[in-house]
């Protein structure tokens, strides 16, 4: 209260000099009581700037000591990126197969057909007693031909329809890789989100998502889904195959 | 023979499930994670379990670890089929009490082979 009143009582003195300055024609007078009228708020803003600064340099430093941001646009965008190339290789692939099994099994199909309509006509002549003894023994040429032909070409049929199931499991495949993008991507907008945050007025300290401590602990052991060429998956210890599983299970005493 | 099926991928369910036909055994269920398949165990009934590892809730391994806690289902033989392919995980499985261990992308033939051979040992061991 005190303060409030001897700064009113000094500015009212300030004001009636610079009055009586204005009225006398002082000009460089009259200048330095008005700096000296202004100057307390000056004091004021350049306080509150200073504050202002300082908390904008301690969440930038935070905000940078915390972020997974950096690494993510680092390291796991272009991982991400690489997994998704081999999303598409393998659809691709996937793809190829289904259609050469398909280009191989449809003429084994058209052909099969053909032949036994083929048979069906000459038989329907025989039923009807129209066959020669010649055309008979032809008939039963042919008949043989086609039943030995068609066991071989069905099996081959089968074969081809479970390179058509087998070619399917690139959706379970794919999916878990693109899952495991999924989830990044979920990160990188967590991480945006405290960027945001920390560049709007209120000045809030980012809460940027982290990996939470039992999770980096358990990922060894936990599911990663296929590994992928060109990417973080490389420094792992994997396996290349089945017979590799074989080897080490073996190892085991399996 | 009733087989348990778990996937979360109900194509890879379909292509096994084609595949344990093809083989001879029709009767099969799924489920399509840990969670729901113990359940379905412990309800009874089922004689061999086909487990992928990455799924969500409840993972494949856990499932295991769950299989061989329990004093009902603790002998169950256990087929896992997965895309992990780190050598520790496998280690993991094979400490857990996996009977076999698979991984994808597999063709018809390395099924059968190593159903067979858990039938085998099962056999072996009265």
């Amino acid at each position: 209260m005190d303060n409030d009143e001897e700064r009113l009582s000094l500015q009212l003195d300030l004001a009636r000099r610079l009055v009586e300055q204005l009225e006398a024609g002082d000009r460089a007078g009259a200048d330095e009581s008005i700096r000296q009228l202004r100057l307390p708020y000056e004091r004021e803003l350049f306080e509150e700037l200073g504050k202002l600064t300082r908390d904008l340099h301690e969440a930038l430093n935070s905000f940078r000591g915390d972020s997974r941001l950096i690494e993510l646009t680092r390291d796991e965008i272009p991982d991400a990126k690489e997994r998704l190339n081999y999303v598409v290789s393998m659809t691709e692939q996937a793809t190829h197969r289904t259609l050469n099994a398909l280009d191989e099994s449809m003429p084994i199909a058209e052909s099969l057909h053909d032949r036994s309509a083929t048979l069906h006509e000459q038989w329907s002549r025989f039923r009807n007693r129209e066959l020669s003894v010649d055309e008979f023994r032809e008939l039963a040429r042919e008949l043989d031909d086609f039943l030995t032909q068609s066991g071989q070409e069905t099996e081959r049929l089968k074969s081809l329809m479970s390179e058509i199931l087998m070619a399917q499991d690139y959706q379970d495949l794919t999916g878990q890789i693109i899952r495991r993008v999924i989830r990044l991507v979920h990160e990188v907008e967590e991480n945006l989100v405290g960027l945001i945050r920390l560049s709007s007025a209120r000045m809030e300290l980012p809460k940027v998502a982290k990996a939470s401590p039992d999770e980096t602990e358990a990922s060894e052991i936990r599911g990663h889904g296929p590994i992928v060429p060109n990417t973080q998956d490389a420094g792992a210890d994997v396996v290349s195959g089945q017979d590799d599983v074989d080897a080490l299970l073996s190892s085991l005493g399996f | 023979m009733k087989i348990l099926i778990v996937d979360d991928f109900s194509t890879m369910r379909r292509i096994i499930k084609n595949l344990l036909r093809e083989l001879g055994f029709s009767n099969t269920s799924e489920a399509d994670d840990g969670s729901t398949a113990l359940p379905m165990l412990k309800s009874g009934g089922f004689d061999f379990l086909i487990t992928d590892w990455n799924m969500p809730n409840m993972e494949g391994i856990a499932l295991l670890k769950a299989v061989r806690a329990d004093p009902m289902l603790k002998s169950l033989p256990v087929l896992m089929v997965t895309a992990e392919a780190k050598r520790d995980q496998i280690v993991e499985a094979a400490q857990a009490g996996v009977n076999g261990y698979i991984v994808k992308p597999f063709t018809a033939e390395t099924l059968k082979e190593k159903i067979d051979k858990i039938f085998e040992r099962l056999d072996a061991q009265g």
